[in-house]
């Protein structure tokens, strides 16, 4: 006999004007190895089949099932419930748009943010298909992909202070991709041109430093040493600008 | 309802419907992708072992080239793939890896100097030379002459896609995520779009195209055990064999992976054993070498699958409340390559497992993979039979795959023909005008409509839609597995007939306003019942083993019957798909011979068009 497991889930569909936001409460025997994505499957085929959630790979790679599990983000098909009491809540992670249950919009909210940080290479260079590929050392190859992990499950912003309260802030995902971008010698970007899209309260200088980004990351990536980093250029950047303003030929100094 | 217009329009925003929308969207077309999900989380991304070109860079791979990538693919295929494509696919192969690296991808690179690898468990030397550091690197993989499978440590599909969808972000493709194509708009002549469900409201909208691509993915999810994604149901698919016109070609051709984890199914990478994992049985030792003794662990994915499964059924396999299974083994590679060449895998096994791959043996055995069948079109991309619709990577039979697919060619076969098919979709965008026939339209979204209004009424019947879909799941499971045979085929077929009855009478127990998780089921659950039924009805009808598709009634590749490629179409009111065949390849640029692993004796072919068929070629 498994254990059995009392789930709260909270439950809203925005689309119908009789809806009023409550959890729900469901029953389910545990099972061996069981997940958080057999569980809520188990519930929707077996209990609820109008239950929301979102899944994808089931297997950590995609980031849909991110939410907020007895009050923490993390993906929820990762998360075993022998790991957790028998009482677990479930609640969609806030910040993004809710779109029923547990389901939020995150694709609206990554794609702004990509656009936001023109997250692409940025060269004047035209690709030519007979030329061999520039080269690059296997270690900074490793570096950038060390960043490049980040799935955009949400995690870092449901668990970001600031991002809860200014919906305008970019959050660690936008830190770590522009990161990412001024690790690689590919994007001819200079510091000045990722100041511009970084200054600012909804940029790094925004960032109250609470670090639960780090602290949730699911897939662990050193958000922390990315927000420090980042701070540090753009406050070099942001005294060239000042300069700029106040001493005759300051402007000089930014380029 | 919402109507939109566009000159093309990708069903799909995988690796390969992103790579064709920035093929046209590079030419100035309008375009816009449609997507059940956000694109980044499409089943691309849990692509982790590689993409293979034939670069020759790594001294394993020095020596390497597209004629002998070509070979490897068209032995891979078992000889199954059209030879033009799978050229066409080797060439073009280079340059895609290396516009990726232009892209932004952070490809692992050559470190020169002296190196270990494994191979069958034994630690050997080699050198990367100089001149070659900083360019990209190979790694092993099943079926291949050559190291040729480039990658970034073991998430090269996350890094791909990511890359790709960044590209579409710069040239402003247009991404209508949460969308759900139901049904195709055309005339019988030329298609015209789509009719989709908006998963977010849950409205019909109608999307008009000149072109429309299918590039949905695979149909793993008819499977029980798969690695693939949840949302891999073959939606593509069922768009395509919905219109009675447009083929699915060689349905039965389905492969098996030979390392899902037990019990989950989720996939570790080819790159373990690429990288000198070992397989071993419930005595803790291989046997691999026992069965194939040249490529032991590294022959293609169908052989692998059946020496596993042969090896479980002489009871070597390890008991375990899920059944039988074998172990994979790569704690003699080390924590320091663990950790990064192959850290997804680490993740995968602490996670999901409780198993720490760099003390412990992973357990695995095969689970269904790969969907080498898919829409039938021509070397262009082009489907047959609708003017205006095309299919790109898993959801096409393209068909560079054959009968099996290496290792690493799914990744490049998206990203390929991706490109392929997107240059000659924007030539055909040039100068071309559709007539959109409103009563068309109409009639498509009408439909549609009464479609969604009967199951929500229950009208013709109460049925659980997720009891169908385990039915579905259950019949091919048992009938057209690994091994297959003329009693078990012809029960799954019986007892899919039966449940196709029953997948007409779908009801919906929930009645919510807007999104409705279990209508997008049961718009999608007769289409996987006549994809299953296409899978065990043309796997009944072969009479021959080749690549995936094993007969134990008939071990012999029968090249003098049956090399030909299925065509499934679907006749409405039919319980059963109508099969055409057709030859496989127009140019016989490498002629029928032996693939030099797996055992099987060849019946050769009389047809004096397979050049050198009656003179079989030796390895």
């Amino acid at each position: 006999m498994g254990r059995p497991l009392k789930f709260s889930v909270f439950r809203f569909n925005p689309l119908d004007p009789t809806s009023v936001p409550h959890m729900e409460t469901f029953h389910l025997e545990e099972t061996d190895a069981m997940t958080l994505y057999i569980a809520l499957n188990r519930i929707r085929e077996e209990q609820d089949p109008t239950l929301q959630f979102d899944f994808m790979c089931r297997a950590g790679i995609c980031g849909s099932c991110a939410m907020m599990i007895n009050g923490r983000p993390d993906l929820a098909c990762h998360t075993k419930t022998k790991k957790l009491p028998t009482d677990i809540t479930l609640l969609p992670l806030p910040v993004f748009k809710l779109i029923g249950d547990l389901s939020v919009d995150t694709g609206s909210w990554f794609r702004a943010m990509n656009e936001k940080v023109e997250s692409y290479i940025h060269t004047d260079k035209t690709f030519d298909p007979k030329a061999p590929e520039e080269r690059m050392s296997n270690e900074l190859a490793e570096e950038i992909y060390e960043l490049e992990r980040c799935i955009e499950c949400g995690c870092c912003v449901a668990a970001c202070g600031k991002a809860n309260i200014n919906n305008d802030f970019m959050g660690a995902t936008a830190f770590n991709r522009i990161a990412r971008f001024m690790l690689d010698p590919r994007d001819n970007r200079k510091t000045d041109e990722y100041f511009d899209v970084l200054r600012g309260d909804e940029g790094i200088f925004g960032c109250l430093g609470l670090l639960g980004c780090e602290d949730v990351c699911p897939k662990k990536i050193p958000l922390q040493d990315q927000l420090g980093m980042l701070r540090r250029k753009m406050g070099f950047a942001s005294i060239r600008h000042l300069f700029g303003r106040i001493l005759p030929g300051g402007e000089e100094a930014r380029k | 309802m919402d109507t939109f217009y566009t000159d093309l329009l990708c069903v799909g925003a995988g690796l390969a419907g992103e790579r064709v929308a920035v093929a046209a969207a590079s030419e100035g077309f309008s375009t816009i992708c449609l997507s059940i999900v956000p694109p980044r989380r499409s089943h691309s991304s849990a692509a982790q072992g590689g993409m293979q070109a034939s670069l020759g860079n790594c001294c394993m791979g020095e020596g390497d080239c597209p004629d002998v990538h070509f070979a490897d693919t068209v032995k891979g295929s078992d000889w199954g793939c059209d030879q033009e494509c799978a050229r066409l696919f080797a060439e073009t192969a280079p340059i895609a890896v290396r516009e990726m690296a232009f892209w932004g991808i952070p490809w692992n690179r050559v470190v020169a100097g002296e190196g270990t690898y494994y191979k069958g468990g034994k630690q050997y030397q080699k050198i990367e030379k100089k001149e070659m550091e900083g360019t990209i690197t190979a790694r092993d993989f099943g079926g291949t002459a050559k190291w040729r499978t480039c990658y970034t440590s073991d998430g090269t599909g996350h890094t791909l896609l990511f890359t790709m969808d960044n590209k579409v972000v710069e040239l402003g493709v247009t991404v209508h995520d949460r969308v759900d194509a139901i049904s195709l708009i055309h005339d019988g002549e030329t298609c015209m779009g789509v009719v989709a469900r908006d998963l977010k409201t849950g409205n019909l909208r109608a999307y008009l195209a000149k072109a429309t691509l299918i590039a949905t993915g695979g149909y793993g999810r008819t499977y029980r055990e798969t690695t693939n994604a949840v949302i891999n149901d073959g939606s593509g698919v069922i768009l395509a064999l919905d219109t009675g016109i447009v083929p699915f070609g060689n349905p039965e051709a389905v492969q098996f992976h030979p390392t899902g984890i037990v019990p989950t199914n989720i996939l570790v990478t080819e790159g373990c054993r690429g990288d000198g994992g070992t397989l071993k049985d419930v005595n803790g030792e291989r046997f691999m070498h026992i069965y194939e003794p040249g490529k032991q662990e590294l022959a293609s994915r169908d052989v692998v699958s059946r020496w596993m499964t042969h090896h479980i059924r002489i009871g070597k396999g390890v008991p375990s409340p899920y059944g039988p299974h074998l172990w994979l083994d790569i704690r003699h590679l080390g924590a320091a390559h663990i950790k990064t060449k192959l850290r997804d895998v680490e993740e995968i096994c602490n996670e999901f497992l409780d198993v720490d791959p760099i003390t412990q043996m992973i357990p695995v055995r095969p689970a269904q993979h790969y969907s080498m069948g898919g829409v039938r079109t021509n070397k262009d991309g082009a489907a047959y039979g609708l003017k205006g619709l095309f299919a790109a990577g898993e959801a096409a039979c393209w068909d560079m795959h054959g009968f099996n697919r290496l290792g690493g060619n799914s990744l490049a076969e998206t990203i390929v023909a991706g490109k392929i098919v997107g240059e000659k979709i924007a030539e055909f965008l040039k100068g071309y005008e559709v007539n959109i026939k409103t009563e068309v339209v109409r009639d498509a979204v009408n439909k549609q409509e009464a479609r969604i209004a009967a199951l929500i009424a229950g009208r013709d019947g109460k049925e659980s839609v997720y009891a169908v879909r385990n039915a579905i799941q259950d019949a091919l499971m048992e009938g057209v597995g690994i091994f297959r045979n003329e009693a078990d085929l012809k029960k799954a077929v019986d007892t899919l007939q039966v449940v196709y009855e029953r997948s007409k009478k779908v009801g919906i127990q929930s009645r919510v306003i807007g999104v409705n998780p279990e209508v997008a089921m049961a718009l999608r659950i007769q289409g996987m019942c006549r994809i299953a039924l296409c899978v065990a009805y043309a796997a009944l009808q072969r009479t021959e083993s080749r690549g995936a598709h094993a007969r134990e009634d008939y071990p012999e590749r029968n090249d003098r019957d049956w090399l030909k490629r299925t065509l499934a179409t679907w006749k409405e009111g039919d319980n059963l798909p109508t099969l055409n065949y057709e030859k496989p390849s127009k140019v016989w640029e490498l002629p029928p011979g032996e693939r030099g692993y797996g055992v099987a004796k060849i019946i050769y072919s009389e047809d004096p068009e397979v050049i050198g068929s009656s003179k079989p070629a030796t390895n």
